[in-house]
């Protein structure tokens, strides 16, 4: 099951680019059969979905099979409460994301075949990465989605966009390498202990010395510090949105910097549970930091790509914050944060980069009053504005108060710094949401046309979930708080 | 009792609205009042079924879903169940908000006619209702706060509803963030109560407090102050409030005089268990409306602007109720019996001045009116009525609603007693000022000016509230509202006014406050009524006048305390990021960057990327290594 989910995107992506490319209508035949390929996925998913036991903490759907045997490396995957959720969230924004990228203006008439299949080729990979239950395996996944990413940014993306590429894959190259350094300790101490194995379930069994398990936990945590983004490894991240396509940047920040989020609990957590605990004072500082600083950041910018970035630079400290407070409430809050958030900043980049692509422009002063002439596009810039800061009603205010409430229990102090984030998010929502879209229609801002049918039909199911989950998040929650209680049971 | 069904018809409306096309222009007004009219026929059914059970057995619990659970209920996990209480303080509040807002919608249908987003308007005035009708019967503060929020998001939609104005764009967000920072109150408070009880339910919440510490009760109170602080545009959150005033005025009527902004008012009377057993957080409260409520009368006796003069008034009213509510089981009741006579007469003396709007081509300078008595002949009648509400003329509704207050601050402490007492006296002198300029003297409107009276649709409304700003006094009736709702809030002791050993008759109260009264009202009939009024404002005018057109400069703190910094702040953290940090943390890249650079004249295209990959993995691979040997 789950390697058929896995395989759909890529097999798919390999057709795509089999196909012929040249001309428009050839390459609107690509985004169809790479939409076609999603919307196959997001299908099997739902019947994955469908056949999991929700109150079942553990793995299930489990697949193994011995991969490279020297190296105690399996091809092992299964699929948990959390795991599932991001799965999910992944089938869901892809379909979404090339519906609303079919008219990309792709930059020296590339052709939009590749464009396409590299982002078919991420969702499979991200699936990988979100089920795998092999060190190896999920290291291999990790570094892997680079590649897609680094292509995406690099050919398709705008003005600066291969410095921005690099700027990206030598980022996360580093993170990487410190985390490839303790996977190949990993296998030193699996060996050690008897046969080398990188299966989730044996690792877990091995006793690490203390120091031992704090150098593996940092190697692993360094790589997902630079992905999640944590202050002050994120820097990265504004210069890659700001450079590229709005569909590349759902799935990088919406997406694959989960992935640093969701490894912390996964690789960090349930591995190493004594560093984890020992570490989370100062992760938790650092996360506090991130909201503050974040959104602040968010506020002072003047390009809209760059705004949108930050916000999520300060929403990644939320998850962090929830993560690294070990209660279930803010835990399970934080793995339900990672699926708003990615539903929430997709609504968010996708709006922003089609008013960005129409008035060609991303400074917020090139904008001015656009309401007047575009209602539906302002409409669901405010939706999505309010569920970025987490009006109640909306899903992303259900993660963010559990997060809050589960910090305060355990540490007051930084759970009322990161509660001031709530007036900073209204400011910079709404700061915003004046700038462009209200006031009196500017000149150059004249422009701007309204969504079309496709956009708008590419964006409301993100709107509908939001509302949706705003008000009914408890089955996403049930998926969610039996896994997060078996990882939270293991620490000391 | 089915309450859910209270909210559902107004959310409902609003979702119809809102998803409907154009070809729903025509009728949408409709189905939004009628909406909001359902609501209220429903409110009225249940508060009969109320009426007729027992004393002690006015509580109807309704617990619909599960909203947020990370575990099961009891087990020290978040587990909010989306449930509604119905009782006797949500009842009323039930039938002000649903009451007022159907003549509202109402007399909107002619207010907005000519709007060509009547729709849009209506839509929100539902989501508004619905919104407040969630707050007030929320029966876990959770709950509460998503009605708290929701009734912010309706405020922010309809304060900014004229967005092509620069002005309503900003009032609009400048709500929204100052209420904000009341939330991080409301929404501190709430994890507080989950750290310390390990539930969110009002109920339980209520009586965990006799097992807390004296600490934890008035950190409680002071959190939850801070919210309603900001809900209900009390010093230091008031700043807010003036500048609302950009919305159409039938918000103004409803959202920002008769419910909205007294649900800070509400949330203290709910939360009454927490304030009975902190002095101190009482006195926080009595303080705040104190200082606000003088603060108001004061903003209210300069403004020109009639509806920031009324605004003013309402901060100041809301002020009394503040400070009733302070007072304890001595002051709650009462605090709601002003906020209910005060939602009759300023919802009719808003839409008053909106009918007087109507007529004067939307031009708000009293400066500009004068005797509109003859031109708008049933809107000076029933703004008349509700003048001598506010002022508190013997037998009008704010009389007694007023007088109560004044009676039990005079009981709890003279010096605060003898302010409400002044308050009133300033009230009556702004609130003269204002008929005098709009509808006494000489006529000072330009000839190219046509008053006349507004349509029926909007005089029914303002007739209907005008009864009930004569009536309201009804209610305390055999002591009625405190009978009521002594379930909810507690047996109140009537207290003896006593001054300098000298025991005061509530009716030697009641003269003393009318004496002031009448001499507010002389001042200002002296200085507007008889003598002409300047047709612009007067520049040379004394300091204190200058303070109190400037909001008492509350602005300008707010700007130079927090804006400034923060936006300063926000601005140089953002270059620092990019320029500073980035730049920082990226030089060595940089550096590596020109190497590849300098390799590209001899490869092309992506090429240069492989090899910078096919370095940097074999460098990762010599690190890895080495530390695999180093161990």
């Amino acid at each position: 099951m789950i390697s058929l989910l896995a395989a759909v995107p890529i097999v798919g992506a390999l057709l795509v680019t089999l196909l012929p490319r040249g001309n428009r209508s050839q390459q609107l035949v690509a985004r169809h059969a790479a939409l076609g390929v999603s919307l196959v996925a997001l299908a099997v998913a739902l019947v994955a979905a469908a056949r999991f036991d929700v109150d079942a903490g553990g793995y299930q759907m489990v697949e193994e099979h011995s991969w490279i045997e020297p190296l105690g490396a399996w091809y092992s995957v299964g699929l948990n409460g959390i795991g599932l959720t991001l799965v999910l969230l992944t089938v869901i924004l892809t379909p979404v994301v090339l519906l609303a990228a079919y008219r990309d203006e792709l930059p020296g008439n590339r052709s939009a075949n590749s464009y396409v299949a590299w982002m078919l080729v991420l969702e499979g990979l991200a699936i990988l990465v979100f089920t795998a239950t092999d060190a190896f395996l999920f290291y291999v996944a990790f570094e892997a989605t680079l590649v897609p990413i680094y292509f995406l940014i690099g050919s398709y993306g705008g003005k600066g966009r291969q410095k921005a590429a690099l700027t990206f894959l030598l980022y996360n190259l580093l993170g990487g390498l410190l985390m490839l350094a303790a996977v190949v300790g990993l296998y030193v101490v699996s060996a050690d202990a008897g046969e080398a194995s990188y299966r989730l379930a044996d690792l877990s069994q091995i006793a690490f010395g203390e120091n031992t398990e704090k150098l593996l936990f940092l190697g692993f945590m360094a790589a997902f510090a630079v992905k999640a983004p944590l202050w002050p490894f994120h820097t990265w991240l504004p210069e890659a949105a700001a450079s590229a396509t709005p569909a590349t940047s759902v799935l990088m920040v919406s997406v694959i910097d989960k992935v640093g989020t969701f490894g912390m609990i996964r690789w960090g957590l349930e591995l190493f549970p004594g560093a984890a605990d020992w570490a989370s004072p100062t992760i938790m500082a650092l996360a506090v930091v991130s909201i503050v600083y974040g959104a602040l950041a968010a506020i002072g910018s003047t390009d809209i790509r760059r705004l949108v970035a930050y916000t999520s630079v300060s929403h990644f400290g939320f998850i962090i914050l929830g993560i690294f407070a070990f209660t279930q409430t803010s835990t399970s809050g934080s793995v339900l944060y990672m699926f708003n958030h990615g539903l929430s900043t997709a609504a968010l980049f996708l709006v922003t980069g089609i008013m960005i692509s129409r008035r060609g422009s991303a400074e917020i002063s090139a904008f001015g009053g656009v309401q007047k002439i575009a209602p539906v596009m302002s409409g669901i810039l405010l939706i999505a504005g309010l569920s970025s800061l987490s009006l109640p009603g909306l899903a992303p205010f259900v993660s963010e108060f559990l997060v809050l409430a589960g910090t305060f229990t355990v540490n007051v102090p930084l759970a009322v710094i990161a509660t001031l984030g709530i007036v900073l998010a209204a400011v910079y929502v709404l700061v915003l949401y004046q700038r462009t879209m209200t006031g009196p229609l500017t000149e150059q801002a004249k422009v701007v046309t309204d969504l079309t049918a496709r956009e708008v039909a590419a964006l409301t199911p993100l709107v509908v979930v939001i509302i949706g989950l705003g008000l009914f998040p408890q089955p996403m929650l049930d998926l969610v708080n039996p896994a997060v209680a078996l990882v939270l049971g293991g620490l000391p | 009792m089915i309450i859910w069904l209270l909210v559902a018809f107004p959310a409902l409306g609003a979702a119809l609205l809102l998803t409907w096309g154009k070809e729903s222009d025509r009728f949408g007004h409709l189905i939004a009042t009628a909406a909001s009219a359902a609501s209220f026929v429903w409110g009225l059914v249940l508060f009969v079924q109320l009426l007729g059970r027992d004393h002690d057995d006015r509580t109807v619990t309704e617990s619909l879903f599960t909203w947020i659970s990370t575990g099961p209920q009891g087990s020290g996990a978040f587990h909010v169940e989306m449930s509604f209480v119905y009782d006797p303080l949500a009842a009323l509040f039930v039938l002000l908000i649903t009451g007022v807002g159907t003549l509202i919608h109402v007399y909107s249908i002619g207010y907005m006619e000519h709007d060509d987003r009547r729709r849009r308007f209506f839509a929100f005035l539902n989501l508004f209702v619905a919104a407040m009708l969630v707050l007030v019967l929320a029966g876990d503060y959770l709950v509460l706060f998503l009605g708290w929020e929701g009734v912010g998001l309706a405020s922010y939609l309809l304060i900014g509803f004229w967005q092509h104005k620069p002005s309503a764009a900003a009032a609009a967000k400048k709500a929204f963030v100052v209420n904000r920072v009341g939330d991080i109150g409301m929404a501190l408070a709430i994890m507080l109560m989950f750290k310390e009880f390990g539930t969110t339910e009002i109920a339980a919440v209520g009586d965990s407090v006799a097992g807390a510490t004296a600490n934890t009760i008035t950190a409680l109170g002071l959190l939850l102050l801070l919210g309603a602080c900001g809900k209900s545009a009390q010093v230091p959150l008031q700043s807010w409030l003036l500048d609302a005033m950009e919305g159409p005025t039938p918000v103004s009527a409803l959202i920002h005089a008769a419910t909205m902004v007294t649900a800070g008012v509400y949330l203290v009377v709910r939360s009454n268990a927490i304030f009975d057993a902190s002095e101190t957080a009482r006195t926080a409260v009595v303080i705040v409306g104190l200082v606000t409520l003088i603060a108001g009368a004061i903003i209210g006796c300069a403004k020109d602007d009639i509806k920031k003069a009324l605004a003013g008034s309402t901060m100041s009213q809301i002020g009394y109720m503040m400070l009733a509510a302070g007072l304890g089981p001595a002051g709650y009741a009462f605090a709601i019996f002003h906020l209910v006579t005060h939602g009759f007469f300023k919802a009719n003396m808003f839409l008053g001045a909106g009918s007087v709007m109507h007529a004067m081509d939307d031009d708000v300078n009293m400066r500009h009116y004068g005797a509109l008595r003859t031109a708008l002949p049933v809107t000076f009648a029933t703004f008349g009525l509700g003048y001598l509400a506010i002022i508190g003329f013997p037998g009008f509704s704010g009389f007694f609603s007023k007088d109560k207050i004044i009676e039990a601050a005079l009981a709890h402490n003279v010096w605060i007693g003898l302010a409400t007492v002044l308050g009133a006296g300033i009230t009556a002198f702004y609130m003269t000022r204002l008929m005098a300029m709009t509808f006494a003297g000489q006529k000072r409107w330009k000839d190219e000016v046509h008053p006349h009276e507004s349509p029926r649709v909007m005089t029914v409304p303002l007739m209907v509230l005008a009864a009930a700003s004569v009536l309201g006094g009804i209610l305390l009736l055999g002591d009625w509202i405190t009978d009521w709702l002594e379930p909810v809030v507690g047996h109140t002791e009537h207290h003896e006014v006593v001054i300098g050993g000298v025991e005061l008759a509530p009716i030697a109260v009641s003269a003393l406050v009318t004496l002031v009264v009448a001499a507010g009202v002389a001042i200002a009939w002296a200085t507007y009524g008889r003598r002409e009024v300047e047709g612009e404002t007067p520049e040379k005018v004394s300091i204190l006048t200058r303070f109190a057109r400037n909001d008492l400069y509350g602005d300008t703190v707010n700007e130079w305390v927090a804006v400034r910094p923060t936006m300063g702040l926000a601005r140089g953290l953002a270059r620092f990021d990019q320029h500073g940090l980035h730049r920082a943390i990226t030089g060595f890249v940089e550096l590596i960057g020109e190497g590849a650079t300098a390799m590209r004249s001899w490869q092309n295209g992506f090429v240069r990327s492989y090899a910078l990959g096919v370095f940097l993995g074999a460098l990762a691979l010599t690190l890895a290594l080495l530390v695999v040997i180093w161990r």
